[in-house]
C-alpha cells in the first residue's frame, strides 16, 4: 500500500464523490457519512505518509511512475519532498474537519459533498503530482468545484464572487500553461518536474526567462494573492460557505505559495534571484496593507479575509530573502497559517450561523452568553496575531529574523504590520465579546459539540506547535534548503537591497 | 499513382454509396408519401453504414494516389475526414430525430436526402486536388445548405437565414472563382501541385497578382469556416436555421471547408520545408502571417460578441467563430504539429459542439425556448442534462479534465514550439478567459439562478442516452487521448509522402 499511498490519497476522495453521486439524493446522513470515510482515509494515509518520511534527503519519495501519453511524454508521476508533505497533510486534516464543518448544508447535500470531495482530489493532487501537465491538470480541476461551491452555496452576491474568482485563476492558469511550454519545448520535450528542477540551474536569465518567470509568478500571485491580484479573495471568502472560506485560506493560498516555491524557486533559480528584492517588497505590501483593510473591516469575515493577505504576506518575505531561517519559517507559517485562519472561519461561521449576520459592531458581550465559544475564539485571534507560544509567533519571528540581516528597513515595517495585527484582533474581541451583551442575543445557544469538534484538533496543534515546532520544521528542513541552495540575489537585487535595505 | 476514370471507381465507394442512398431514399420518400413514422431518418442512418465501411476500409488500406486523372486524392488526410463527415452526418440524423424544429412537418424524406448530399459534398471538397473540383463539391455543399437553413418553410426566421445564406454565399464563391481564375492565369493549370510547380519557378514580379488570387480564393474558403471578415452570415443562420442544421453547420462544412484550406494551402502555395514536418511558402508572399491575423481577428470578434447575446442559439454561433479562430492557429505554423492540433481539434469540437447543440435541442422541445434566461434553474429541474451541457461548455472554454483542454493544449503547444507566433498564443489565451465569462453565463443561469419552484422536467430515456455517448467521450479523451492523436498522426502522413 505504502507504494501507491499517494494515489489512494488522491484519489479516494473522488470514488467518494463517484459513490455519493450513487446514493438517493435525499438520504443527507448516509451522504455526508461517504463524506466523512472518503476524508478520514486520506487523513490516516497522510499520517503514515509523515511518519514514514525520510527526513534525511530531499528526494522525492514514494515515488509512482508511469507511461500515460508517450506520444509528448506525459506521464503519470507522483511523489512528495518534506514541503509537500507538510502540506499534504493540512489539506488531509483541513477537508477532514471541512465535511463536519458542512454538517449544516441542506440545500443540494449530494451535489455539495460531490463537489467538495472533487476539490479534495483537486488540492491533493496539486501537491503530489510531479509531472507538469499532471500538475496543471490538478490545478484547474480544482476551480470548477470551487466555482460552483461558492456559486450555489455562497451568500448573498456568489454569482459575482464565483464568477471573479474562477476569471482571475483561469487567467493565472492560461498564463501558467504558455510558461510551462516554454520550459517543454527548451527542456528538450518533458514535464517531468524533477529533470526541470535539474535543469534548472542552466536556465540563464534573458528577456524570456522573465517573462516565464513571471507569468509563472502572476498565475501563483493571483492565488496567494500578492497585492494587488488580491481583489477576488475578499468577494469570495466572505461569499463562500464557511467551510469552502476554510478551504480557501487554508489550502489555495498555500497553493500558490507551494507553487512559487516549487516552480518559480526551483526551475528559475536565476531569475528568481533577480527579483528577490521585488518578492520582499511585495511582502511588505501584503503585510502592511492587508493588516490595514482589515482593521477597517466592518464585516467579520472580510476581516478575517485580509488578515489572511497580511498573514500571507510573511510568507512572501520569508521566502525572498534566501536564508534557512527565511525559507523554513516561511513554509511553517504556510502551515500555521492554514491552522489558524481554518480556526477564524470556523468561528465566524458559528457565529454566522447563530445570529445570521456578521456585522462585528452587531455584537457585544457575547462572553456572558457563550463563554466555551468566547474560549475558543479568543484562541484563534491570539493565535493570529502571534502571541508566544502559539505557533504563528514562532513563524513569523523565523521569518522576521531570516529576513534582518537581508532587508533591515523592510523588516522592520513588516514588524509594524504585527503591531497593527494585534490591534485588530484585539479589537476585534473586545467587540464581540466583552461590553454589555446586546439584549438580541441573550437567547443565543452555545457553541456546540460538532463545532468544537472542528476547532479543538486544530487549536491543539496550534499550541503544540507553539511550543515544538521541530515536528514540522524537521520535516520541511532538508528540502528547503535543497531549494535555496542554488538561489542568491542578483547583483541588480543585491543592490537594491543595498540602496533601501 | 494517377488513376484513370475506369480505375478509380473502386475507390470511389463510399461516395458512391452514399449517392445510391440518397436516390433510394427520394425514391423511397415518393413511395411511401405520407406514411408517418421516422423511417427516413433510420434510411439515412442505415445508408452512412456502408460509407463508413468502405471508408474505414480505403484508411486501412492506406492506399495514396490521385483519382479521375488528378482531380480527388486518394489518401488518409481525405480519409480521416470521410469518417468525420459520417460522424457528424450520423450525430445530424440522431438529433434530427429528436429535436421538434426537424422531426415534423412534411418533406422529411428530403431532409435527409440533402442532409446526405451534403455530406457527399465534403467528402469530395476534402478529397479536391484540382481548382475547378474545389469549386463544384464546394457549390454542392453551400447550395443544398441553403436548403436545409430554410427547411422550416412557415418560420420567416428561417427563410431569412436561408435568403442571407444565398447572398452571402453567392458573393463568396463569386469572389473565390476569380480568384481561381487569376491562379489559373498565373500557372496554367487548375491542378494544385501543377500550380505548386508552376509557381515555384515563376518570376517575382507575378507576386502581387499571386497575392490578390491568394486573397479571393481566400474569401470563399473563409466563408465556409466563417472567418472574420466573412462571418456575417453566421449568427443569422445558425439562429433561423432548424437547431439540427445549425449543429451540423457549425461542425460539418466547417471542418470541410479546414479541409480544403489545408489541402489548397499546404499543397499548392508550400512546398517542402528546411526540415521534415515543416513546409515554406511558394514565395516571398506572407500568407502564414495573413492567416495569422485573420485567426485572431476571427477569435477576438468571436468572443467578444458573444458576450452580448442572449439567444444560446446566437452565442453557439459566435462561440463557432472563436473556435475557428482557435483552429487557424495551428494553420499559418506550416508544420506537422499545427496541422495535427487542427485536425485533432476537429474531432474534439465535433463532439462537443454537437454536445452542446443536443442540449439546446432537448431545452427548446421542452421549453419551447432559445432563451438563456429561461435556462435558469434547469441544474434543479434537469440535473443529468445541465451537468452535460457544464461538461460541453467547460469542454468548449479548455478547462481540464475535458477534451477541450487537450485539443487548445495541442494548438498551444504547437503555436509555442516556433517563435514568430507567439503573440498569436497570447491573443488565443486570453481568449479563452473572456471565453469562460460567456459559456459561464449559461452555467450560472442553471446553476446558481434560484428559479421559482417549477416541476422536474421528463427527458427521454433516448435523449440520455444519446447525451451520454456524447459526453462521455468529451470527458475520456480529457484524460486518455492516445489513440485518437495517433489516428489524427497517422491521418497526415500523406502529406510528409506528398512532397
Amino acid at each position: 500500500m505504502m507504494s501507491h499511498i499517494l494515489t489512494l490519497m488522491t484519489f479516494i476522495p473522488l470514488a467518494g464523490a463517484v459513490a455519493i453521486l450513487c446514493v438517493p439524493r435525499d438520504k443527507h446522513e448516509l451522504i455526508k457519512r461517504v463524506g466523512v470515510i472518503a476524508t478520514a482515509i486520506p487523513l490516516a494515509l497522510a499520517v503514515l505518509l509523515y511518519i514514514n518520511f525520510d527526513r534525511t534527503t530531499h528526494q522525492f519519495q514514494f515515488v509512482e511512475h508511469y507511461k500515460w501519453i508517450e506520444a509528448i511524454n506525459i506521464e503519470y508521476f507522483m511523489g512528495v519532498d518534506g514541503l509537500s508533505v507538510i502540506m499534504v497533510l493540512l489539506n488531509a486534516l483541513l477537508c477532514f474537519i471541512c465535511i463536519f464543518a458542512s454538517w449544516g448544508v441542506n440545500k443540494g447535500v449530494k451535489g455539495y459533498f460531490a463537489l467538495f470531495l472533487l476539490l479534495d482530489t483537486g488540492m491533493m493532487g496539486v501537491f503530489a503530482a510531479l509531472d507538469f501537465f499532471l500538475f496543471y491538470i490538478f490545478w484547474e480541476v480544482m476551480l470548477l468545484p470551487m466555482y460552483f461551491l461558492i456559486g450555489i452555496w455562497g451568500g448573498p452576491r456568489r454569482e459575482y464572487a464565483a464568477i471573479k474568482f474562477f476569471l482571475y485563476t483561469l487567467l493565472g492558469s492560461v498564463l501558467m500553461l504558455l510558461a510551462m511550454l516554454y520550459l517543454y519545448f527548451t527542456n528538450d520535450h518533458t514535464f517531468d518536474m524533477t529533470r526541470l528542477i535539474a535543469a534548472g540551474s542552466g536556465v540563464g536569465m534573458d528577456f524570456r526567462t522573465i517573462l516565464v518567470w513571471l507569468a509563472f509568478f502572476v498565475a501563483f500571485a493571483i492565488k496567494v494573492p500578492v497585492f494587488p491580484f488580491h481583489t477576488w479573495l475578499p468577494d469570495a471568502h466572505v461569499e463562500a460557505p464557511t467551510a469552502i472560506s476554510v478551504i480557501l485560506a487554508g489550502i489555495l493560498l498555500k497553493m500558490g505559495a507551494y507553487a512559487i516555491l516549487r516552480i518559480n524557486f526551483s526551475m528559475l533559480p536565476l531569475v528568481t534571484g533577480h527579483f528577490s528584492y521585488f518578492l520582499a517588497v511585495l511582502g511588505l505590501i501584503n503585510i502592511i496593507y492587508g493588516a490595514l483593510v482589515a482593521m477597517a473591516q466592518k464585516d467579520l469575515k472580510k476581516l478575517v479575509a485580509y488578515s489572511s493577505i497580511s498573514h500571507m504576506g510573511f510568507v512572501l518575505l520569508g521566502i525572498s530573502v534566501f536564508t534557512k531561517q527565511g525559507i523554513n519559517g516561511a513554509v511553517l507559517q504556510m502551515f500555521n497559517h492554514g491552522t489558524i485562519t481554518a480556526m477564524l472561519f470556523l468561528m465566524v461561521g458559528v457565529i454566522y450561523d447563530r445570529a445570521h449576520h456578521r456585522e462585528i459592531d452587531g455584537f457585544g458581550g457575547l462572553a456572558q452568553q457563550m463563554p466555551a465559544f468566547t474560549g475558543i475564539s479568543c484562541f484563534a485571534f491570539f493565535a493570529a496575531l502571534g502571541l508566544p507560544g502559539l505557533s504563528s509567533f514562532i513563524s513569523e519571528v523565523l521569518v522576521l529574523i531570516g529576513a534582518f540581516n537581508v532587508y533591515r528597513l523592510i523588516t522592520i515595517l513588516a514588524v509594524s504590520g504585527v503591531v497593527i495585527t494585534a490591534a485588530y484582533c484585539l479589537w476585534t474581541v473586545q467587540r464581540l465579546f466583552l461590553g454589555p451583551l446586546n439584549p438580541k442575543y441573550a437567547t443565543l445557544p452555545d457553541i456546540n459539540r460538532r463545532e468544537m469538534f472542528t476547532m479543538l484538533p486544530l487549536a491543539a496543534i496550534v499550541v503544540i506547535l507553539g511550543v515544538y515546532p521541530m515536528p514540522v520544521l524537521d520535516m520541511i528542513d532538508v528540502s528547503l534548503s535543497h531549494i535555496i541552495e542554488g538561489l542568491s540575489p542578483s547583483p541588480f537585487a543585491a543592490g537594491l537591497a543595498m540602496l533601501i535595505p | 499513382m494517377i488513376l484513370d476514370n475506369i480505375a478509380s471507381l473502386k475507390y470511389f465507394y463510399p461516395e458512391a454509396s452514399l449517392i445510391g442512398t440518397v436516390i433510394v431514399l427520394i425514391v423511397l420518400d415518393l413511395a411511401f408519401k405520407g406514411r408517418r413514422g421516422k423511417w427516413q431518418a433510420w434510411v439515412a442512418l442505415a445508408g452512412l453504414a456502408p460509407a463508413l465501411v468502405f471508408s474505414i476500409d480505403l484508411y486501412a488500406g492506406g492506399e495514396s494516389g490521385s483519382l479521375f486523372t488528378g482531380m480527388l486524392a486518394l489518401d488518409s488526410f481525405a480519409g480521416f475526414f470521410r469518417i468525420l463527415f459520417i460522424g457528424a452526418s450520423a450525430l445530424t440524423v440522431l438529433i434530427s430525430v429528436i429535436s421538434s424544429d426537424t422531426s415534423r412537418g412534411e418533406n422529411q424524406g428530403e431532409y435527409y436526402a440533402f442532409l446526405l448530399m451534403i455530406t457527399l459534398g465534403m467528402f469530395l471538397l476534402a478529397s479536391s486536388m484540382d481548382l475547378l473540383m474545389i469549386y463544384l463539391s464546394l457549390e454542392l455543399v453551400s447550395i443544398t445548405s441553403y436548403v436545409l437553413a430554410g427547411f422550416l418553410k412557415g418560420v420567416r426566421r428561417s427563410s431569412e437565414a436561408a435568403l442571407k445564406y444565398v447572398i452571402y454565399g453567392g458573393v463568396s464563391s463569386g469572389i473565390m472563382i476569380y480568384g481561381m481564375s487569376l491562379l489559373y492565369g498565373l500557372a496554367g493549370s487548375t491542378n494544385l501541385m501543377e500550380i505548386y510547380k508552376a509557381l515555384s519557378t515563376a518570376s517575382p514580379s507575378t507576386e502581387f497578382a499571386l497575392f490578390v488570387s491568394i486573397l479571393f480564393v481566400l474569401a470563399g474558403f473563409g466563408y465556409k469556416i466563417a472567418t472574420v471578415p466573412f462571418h456575417m452570415w453566421t449568427p443569422d443562420v445558425y439562429e433561423g436555421a432548424p437547431t439540427p442544421v445549425t449543429a451540423f453547420l457549425s461542425v460539418g462544412p466547417k471542418a470541410a471547408g479546414f479541409a480544403v484550406l489545408i489541402r489548397f494551402f499546404y499543397m499548392a502555395m508550400a512546398g517542402p520545408g528546411p526540415a521534415e514536418g515543416l513546409w515554406a511558402p511558394v514565395s516571398d508572399i506572407g500568407w502564414p502571417l495573413l492567416l495569422g491575423l485573420l485567426s485572431a481577428g476571427t477569435m477576438t470578434a468571436g468572443n467578444l460578441i458573444a458576450i452580448n447575446q442572449n439567444n444560446i442559439k446566437r452565442l453557439l454561433a459566435y462561440s463557432s467563430i472563436a473556435h475557428a479562430g482557435y483552429i487557424l492557429m495551428g494553420f499559418v505554423l506550416l508544420s506537422a504539429e499545427g496541422l495535427k492540433a487542427m485536425l485533432f481539434y476537429l474531432v474534439v469540437y465535433l463532439i462537443m459542439n454537437i454536445g452542446a447543440f443536443l442540449v439546446v435541442i432537448i431545452v427548446a422541445n421542452q421549453l419551447n425556448s432559445e432563451e438563456i434566461e429561461d435556462y435558469a434553474g434547469l441544474g434543479w429541474r434537469a440535473p443529468f442534462l445541465a451537468v452535460a451541457m457544464t461538461v460541453f461548455l467547460f469542454s468548449l472554454t479548455g478547462i481540464p479534465p475535458t477534451a477541450g483542454f487537450i485539443g487548445k493544449f495541442y494548438l498551444f503547444a504547437a503555436i509555442f514550439s516556433k517563435d514568430e507566433f507567439y503573440w498569436l498564443a497570447i491573443v488565443g489565451i486570453l481568449n479563452s478567459v473572456v471565453s469562460l465569462y460567456y459559456y459561464a453565463r449559461i452555467i450560472k443561469a442553471m446553476f446558481l439562478v434560484e428559479s421559482s419552484e417549477q416541476p422536474r422536467l421528463k427527458i427521454p430515456p433516448l435523449h440520455t442516452t444519446l447525451l451520454s455517448v456524447l459526453v462521455v467521450p468529451t470527458i475520456l479523451f480529457g484524460i486518455y487521448w492516445a489513440p485518437l492523436a495517433e489516428f489524427v498522426a497517422r491521418s497526415l502522413e500523406f502529406l510528409a509522402s506528398g512532397f
